[in-house]
């Protein structure tokens, strides 16, 4: 190639470079302006409400659109308290399904019976809210519930969370769905993140004559902790933010009670039954400024699981 | 008081065995749902759920126009969210070394990625559905699209970091200008993973109801026109469950298991499609 064609090209090349990594930085800069729209535009529509009430409206359990009078503290502890439950049962068993798929499956089961995992979290919100209404909330109100107030019920301290007539749908309902909902999530980025430990790791744990529970406990939790969290948090953020599931078995009544088994409210369901049905700018803005909570909340979450695996990481780095 | 080797294989029998009941409680579930549906599902899905609009109660009708708006809305969606997403995605993974744009998109992402379908719908509702003043199949398409972004950044990103660096260096080392290495060599080399990637944030936002609440809303009537309120099929579900009209849950029924089997189905596939081309390599 004549040397002059040589540079045109090497000119043109510098150009589109320079477009092409602007275009995708732009892109990436599109992100922010997203983020800052959201919070900008929901601010903006809570204005009315933080005018009106303050912060008060964070501790006040009134819902009242009759005379005006709004608080957001019965969806906030309904949102916390379902996921609450979600995690505490989902942990648990996601690791189960993990160590499964990884460990003590047969080779030709592993990757249908993955798939079928994945399958479960495919399955759109709305399906489990309808399974959860009409099929899950009878045989829980018939032959669960019954049972927790019974024997749960009389027992000290945790005794009146589980007190109550047996209704079916409620707060503990919701947060059992919830916790089908997130096990697909967490044991997936369980699996996949065991997966990428190299075999050799394992392989001289297991030489060294440890057992498969002490290689998956000592060696690859550790080795994927991070993955781990990071699993854990998708499952939480989804549990905050699930609507449809939530909003067919929780209950929707804006009451505060110590029981489980009795219907409550979380926010992204108060916003999916009340927001097309709100009159009035203080009941609109209200629900919006819901929303704003329930991002702040999940905003806060995310932040503070980046924070914890920055800390583990470093800790990591000084041990060794 | 037991051996220390024992006790080991014990603690080592109990977690395997408790491993192995946590699988089946996950698929006890799955079965569980998915008899559900066929169970109310087949015998209401006739071919007239195909041929007909959405009823007012009480008399008999289908899904049609709910499921042409959900398809509207989703391809829209899709056409919107993946560019932005891919570009986005392959900035993170190949510009994203230096600087301090590639780290907080990076978490942003992860916020917007497992951000409530609903805060986006609200979103939507402020900033479109409020100034044009009423609601639209745009304003839907528009929060489906918010909801693709995250999850094909998150993709391309992690696809892209899969291709060994070696790729590029070898793509470099004969002269390739850095376009080219990423749009010939490896965006070509994680493309299986990024249409998967793809194919995956379409099966979720099928199946999104939440974000469509308040911007698409519902529309008894066939439209074909986006600015005008939309029936599809999600909210129409909603709308029908948690009526007390007996053939309005049926079609409910239908819809759920309509959306389940294309949500499954697109999953399935793009697994398949993964798998296919990772043989290949």
């Amino acid at each position: 190639m004549p040397m002059f064609l040589r540079e045109a090209s090497l000119k043109r090349h510098t150009v589109l470079d320079l477009l092409f990594r602007n275009l995708t930085r732009v892109s990436a800069f599109g992100v922010l302006v997203l983020l800052a729209a959201i919070i900008g535009s929901l601010v903006v529509g809570s204005m009315p409400t933080i005018h009106a009430f303050g912060f008060g409206f964070l501790t006040s359990s009134d819902w009242d659109p009759v005379n005006d009078q709004f608080g957001a503290l019965i969806p906030i502890v309904g949102t916390l308290v379902t996921s609450a439950i979600a995690l505490l049962i989902a942990i648990p068993v996601s690791f189960g399904i993990a160590i499964f798929l990884t460990e003590l499956s047969p080779r030709i089961l592993r990757r249908p019976l993955g798939v079928a995992i994945e399958l479960l979290a495919g399955i759109p919100s709305i399906i489990y809210g309808m399974w959860g209404l009409f099929v899950f909330a009878p045989l829980f109100a018939e032959h669960v519930e019954p049972w927790l107030s019974d024997h749960i019920g009389a027992m000290p301290y945790i005794g009146p969370f589980f007190s109550g007539p047996p209704m079916g749908i409620g707060m503990l309902a919701a947060g059992i769905i919830l916790a089908i909902m997130v096990i697909p999530f967490i044991a997936s980025v369980m699996r996949d993140v065991f997966e990428v430990v190299p075999t050799l790791l394992k392989e001289s744990a297991y030489g060294l004559g440890a057992t498969t529970w002490e290689v998956m406990w000592k060696v690859v939790l550790p080795y994927t902790k991070v993955g781990v969290a990071g699993g854990i948090m998708l499952g939480l953020g989804r549990a905050l933010g699930e609507t449809m599931a939530v909003t067919f078995v929780i209950g929707n009544a804006h009451e505060l009670s110590k029981s489980l088994l009795m219907p409550g409210n979380s926010i992204a369901s108060a916003l999916a039954n009340e927001f097309t049905e709100a009159y009035g700018e203080l009941y609109t803005s209200a629900l919006i400024e819901l929303g704003l909570i329930l991002f702040f909340i999940t905003f806060v979450v995310l932040s503070l699981a980046r924070y914890m695996l920055f800390k583990l990481g470093q800790r990591e780095g000084q041990v060794s | 008081m037991l051996s220390l080797y024992t006790r080991r294989r014990i603690i080592n029998a109990v977690g395997l065995a408790i491993s192995m009941l946590a699988m089946a409680f996950g698929l006890f579930w799955l079965c569980w749902i998915l008899w559900t549906l066929l169970e109310h599902g087949l015998p209401a899905l006739t071919p007239l759920v195909f041929a007909q609009m959405t009823p007012p109660p009480g008399s008999g009708g289908g899904l049609l126009n709910a499921i042409a708006g959900s398809l509207a809305m989703t391809l829209v969606g899709t056409l919107i969210g993946t560019p932005i997403g891919i570009l986005a995605g392959t900035y993170l993974a190949e510009f994203g070394q230096r600087g301090w744009l590639a780290p907080i998109t990076r978490f942003i992402n992860d916020v917007l990625l497992s951000a409530p379908s609903i805060v986006i719908g609200l979103f939507v509702y402020e900033i479109y559905v409020v100034h044009v003043k009423h609601f639209s199949g745009w304003a839907g398409a528009l929060a489906l699209s918010i909801i693709v972004i995250p999850i094909v950044i998150r993709t391309t990103e992690n696809m892209l970091r899969l291709v060994p660096t070696t790729l590029r260096e070898a793509a470099a080392a004969l002269g390739a200008p850095q376009w080219k290495i990423i749009n010939f060599v490896t965006l070509r080399a994680a493309r299986a993973g990024i249409i998967t990637g793809v194919m995956l944030a379409i099966a979720r936002i099928s199946g999104e109801t939440a974000p469509l609440l308040f911007t698409a809303l519902n529309n008894q009537f066939w439209s074909s026109n986006m600015d005008q309120p939309m029936a599809n099929l999600p909210v129409v579900i909603f709308q029908f469950a948690m009526s007390p009209y007996e053939d309005w849950q049926k079609l409910a029924w239908a819809g759920a298991l309509l959306i389940t089997l294309s949500v499954l189905t697109l999953n399935i596939l793009a697994r398949v499609l993964f798998q296919q081309k990772a043989a290949s390599h």
